[in-house]
């Protein structure tokens, strides 16, 4: 599994690499690692259907224990499933959606990229390793949205897309880790099989819920699904119904059933569940765009496949299971289709859509199937799983009740918007027929996924009863084992599918009244103003806080540098240290005259007015300094001080001739006694070091040691030297790569600040 | 711009003295005072003088390389002295020496640690020498032709 995982990867990225010498094979070569995952899953279906899990990992980064691993269980089988048959369907339906447009060979790449990695997700056991797959695909699907056209309203949509997952994943991982510190495991399934508890326990799943939620578009995060409906059709079929939305879906059923009772987990889920059920469907029976109705719709399933993902109880499990693979069978084929109406009539407005005649006879049906099983009509595998979900709350207490009112009054809502989407494609007087249909093979794909609805909903008992049993014992050991029917005998579910279909059905009459109310519900403010408004927020504060911190000013950066410099030692010094006594004046009478010279150019600098007579007396500061190191004996720190005085006397100078010659008073007058109060403040500082650091003991053990070891381990009797190039080389090798990027960026700025190029001549 | 005969002799001299000081304070700096900084502040003491005497075209005639050479390579130098121990085993940075015996000059011990000074002494040179590139040119800004 992990080299199936791993071939994605390569195929994606010589797709990516090659695709002007591949051309349509792109997408062929793209399909090939999902068909290896298919075989795979065929090869181990006979164990994994007895309760088996093969296991393969790889090392990532051993010392920090982190692994790359596949563990393919019932439900990572279904999942993986789903996301291999879709991508291999997706990737003919874009053969024929994209024809020969290079963008299309770029998708086919990004689209193998990633498949890998939600293939990585849902079998991934590990959770950082779960975590980078997960994060993957929210990169990848970026890319996929806001690749191809470039126009600023894609990038916009990819943009709010990875912003929102991406916020929500960050959570996620903060979860992660708390979890597994609390688990002390890593491992998924161990962490399942044997939930930890405590009150960190609940944090680190609120963490991950909020993960959860952003990922599935749950509400009030659920506008970048929408929004994310300008990224072609293929791309919208794969990742926002059949695929990247169900990764949340996919982790809430995996961790509902250890974790369901923790704390407001429940009430959270079933709430956040309910609400997106019932709004999006409102939605989506608002929308004339086509793809947006079904966006909408996929918001209104995704919340239904949570609250039943994330109920936690066993027949809630199994109901997700079937729901998953429905919702992607007909969710899937209407996209395909709404993609190919668009494609041959340039329009998905419903209002818009011209007659579609004899040529469309099978697009036409396979949208009704595909709309029938959305709305749960029998014998589709839609009311199979809707049976099933309404089952799994009748026979509980009172929260499965007022879950189950939700669930009703958001299949009814469903219903509705099916019909809606179903009126286009009904057969209508002919006025006018749309001239060109499509060809078989650009409809063979959807044709596909219609004949699956249709013969998982008429057969459900023999063709999914095993998978969906082996995906729910997967992740909940009371669950599965029964057998799917369409069938059950008269009882409370099938009364309330009765309900759904007669109060959909008057809903669907009625349209044209509901559209009325609709349109005085429709909510002033939406959800994706709300991030543009925090996003400007945030973007505002920025350059506020930028304005203060950064003003722009020199004299005010480098009063606050000394400060701090100053005042931090100061500070500590004068906290815990004691207070040092008053040391020797002076011990020669050379020190005095040296001092005296020192303090005299010193004053000079401050009050001449000639910019060119204060860089020369601070010359002579410097030069006095060398002089007292001199004096005492260190030859070194003479020297240096020596050369490095030289040169920055000639380096000020070749600045100040840019400058005017004198000082400007009246530029000064303004801050001057807050200058002269940071000078005197900085210089009672450094006096006080001085005096402080002078008086400590200087010779400690390392000084010493280093001093002992010079000679044995340094090779060299010249200490500061072994300190710098031996004890503390990497030190100095930093300092010189400091040194050489001044130097550049010195170049560079002189010469922009010269506004010409002086690459020419210099050469 | 007339040029001095004296000031351009001394100079000479002066700058011809400095560098070969540098170039011993790079080399003897492990035993004595000196070593790559020292020596190459020196060596910029020296240009900084090339520069005052001449002007920049003096100072790019010192050397046969463009400055960002001299930084480069000093930092190559630097780069290459730390890491080739690790590719032959050792840890970052460490010293091996040998002792030579050439005429005149006594024992002389070359320490690895020579190499990594000597690109020290590069990179501070190059600085130098990318400082008077960027700020000494003849135009300054008053020239309007040299703004645009």
């Amino acid at each position: 599994m992990l080299l199936l995982i791993a071939s994605f990867g390569i195929v994606g990225a010589a797709i990516l690499l090659a695709a002007p010498v591949l051309r349509r094979w792109s997408y062929a070569l793209g399909a090939a690692p999902m068909v290896g995952v298919l075989v795979y899953l065929a090869a181990t279906w006979s164990d994994v259907r007895s309760g088996d899990a093969p296991y393969a990992s790889a090392e990532w980064m051993p010392r920090l224990d982190l692994v790359i691993d596949a563990r393919v269980d019932g439900f990572s089988t279904l999942m993986a499933l789903l996301i291999a048959g879709m991508g291999v369907l997706v990737m003919a339906y874009a053969t024929m959606y994209f024809g020969s447009k290079p963008a299309g060979y770029r998708i086919a790449g990004l689209l193998a990229l990633f498949a890998g990695s939600m293939i990585g997700v849902v079998t991934a056991d590990h959770l950082i390793w779960l975590y980078a797959a997960w994060e993957l695909t929210s990169i990848t699907s970026y890319l996929l949205i806001g690749g191809s056209q470039e126009t600023p309203e894609q990038r916009r949509a990819a943009l709010q897309a990875l912003l929102v997952t991406g916020a929500g994943g960050l959570t996620m991982l903060a979860g992660f880790v708390v979890l597994a510190q609390s688990a002390g495991t890593w491992s998924l399934h161990e962490i399942v099989t044997d939930p930890p508890s405590g009150a960190s326990v609940g944090i680190g799943l609120g963490l991950v819920l909020a993960g959860i939620v952003t990922k599935s578009a749950q509400y009030p995060f659920h506008f970048w699904l929408p929004g994310a409906m300008v990224a072609p059709t293929p791309i919208s079929a794969y990742l926002h119904s059949a695929t990247m939305v169900k990764a949340g879906i996919y982790l809430a059923a995996r961790l509902a059933p250890a974790f369901a009772t923790v704390g407001v987990w429940r009430p959270v889920v079933i709430t956040f569940g309910l609400v997106t059920m019932i709004a999006g469907a409102l939605r989506a029976l608002r929308q004339h765009d086509l793809k947006l109705l079904l966006a909408h719709g996929t918001v209104s399933q995704l919340g239904f496949m949570f609250v039943l993902a994330a109920a936690g109880t066993p027949y809630a499990t199994e109901a997700v299971c079937l729901l998953i693979l429905a919702h992607g069978l007909f969710k899937g084929a209407l996209f395909l289709v709404v993609g190919i109406v668009d494609h041959e009539c340039g329009t998905r407005d419903r209002r818009e859509i011209p007659v579609l005649g004899q040529g469309w006879l099978p697009v036409r049906a396979v949208a009704l199937v595909s709309a029938a099983s959305m709305a749960g009509i029998p014998p589709l595998t839609g009311f199979a799983a809707k049976e099933l979900a309404y089952d799994a709350f009748t026979h509980g207490d009172a929260w499965q009740t007022v879950t189950l009112v939700g669930l009703v009054t958001g299949s009814i809502l469903t219903f509705a918007y099916s019909a809606r989407l179903a009126r286009t494609f009904l057969p209508r007087p002919v006025s006018e027929v749309a001239g060109h249909s499509p060809g078989w093979w650009f409809m063979a794909p959807a044709l596909v996924l219609g004949g699956a609805t249709l013969v998982t909903g008429l057969g459900v008992g023999p063709t999914m009863t095993g998978l969906v049993s082996a995906a729910a014992g997967s992740l909940d050991d009371h669950a599965g084992g029964h057998d799917l029917a369409l069938w059950h005998g008269l009882n409370l579910p099938l009364a309330l599918s009765g309900l759904t279909v007669a109060a959909g059905v008057g809903l669907a009459l009625a349209h044209r009244r509901v559209g009325e109310v609709q349109g005085r519900l429709a909510p002033s403010m939406r959800a994706d103003d709300g991030l543009a408004a925090v996003i400007r927020g945030l973007n505002a504060t920025a350059r506020r806080v930028a304005g203060v911190v950064q003003p722009g000013s020199l004299p005010t950066y480098i009063g606050v540098i000394l400060l701090v410099v100053v005042g931090v030692p100061v500070v500590g010094l004068a906290a815990f240290g004691s207070m040092p006594a008053w040391p020797h004046f002076a011990e020669t009478i050379d020190q005095v005259a040296v001092a005296v010279v020192l303090a005299v150019t010193a004053v000079a600098v401050a009050t001449v007015r000639r910019r060119f007579a204060a860089v020369l007396m601070l010359g002579g500061v410097g030069y006095a300094m060398a002089l007292l190191f001199a004096l005492h004996g260190a030859a070194d720190l003479a020297l240096t001080q020596f050369a490095v005085e030289t040169l920055s006397v000639v380096v000020f100078m070749l600045v100040i001739r840019h400058l005017p010659v004198r000082f400007r008073r009246e530029q000064l007058r303004g801050g001057q006694t807050l200058r002269i109060g940071v000078s005197a403040l900085v210089a009672a500082g450094v006096f006080f070091l001085a005096v402080a650091t002078g008086e400590a003991d200087r010779s400690t053990e390392v000084s010493d040691e280093i001093v002992a070891r010079a000679v044995p381990d340094g090779g060299g009797r010249n200490v500061v030297n072994v300190v710098l190039v031996d004890v503390r080389g990497l030190d100095t090798l930093g300092e010189i790569s400091v040194l050489t990027v001044a130097g550049v960026g010195v170049v560079a700025l002189a010469r922009i600040g010269r506004g010409r190029r002086r690459g020419e001549d210099v050469t | 711009m007339r040029r001095s005969l004296i000031v351009d002799l001394s100079a000479r001299l002066i700058i011809l003295s400095a560098i070969t000081l540098s170039i011993y304070l790079l080399a003897a700096g492990h035993n004595q005072p000196g070593g790559g900084f020292i020596g190459g502040l020196v060596g910029g003491a020296a240009i900084a003088f090339a520069y005052v005497a001449g002007a920049l075209p003096d100072v790019r005639r010192l050397l046969p390389v463009q400055p960002w050479t001299v930084l480069g390579l000093g930092l190559a130098v630097a780069v290459a002295a730390a890491i080739i121990p690790v590719a032959i085993g050792h840890s970052v940075l460490e010293q091996g020496y040998t002792t030579f015996h050439p005429p005149l000059l006594g024992d002389v011990k070359v320490t690895s640690a020579l190499v990594f000074d000597t690109g020290v002494y590069l990179v501070v040179l190059g600085v130098v020498l990318m400082a008077f590139e960027a700020l000494g040119e003849q135009d300054a800004p008053e020239h309007p032709e040299g703004l645009e």
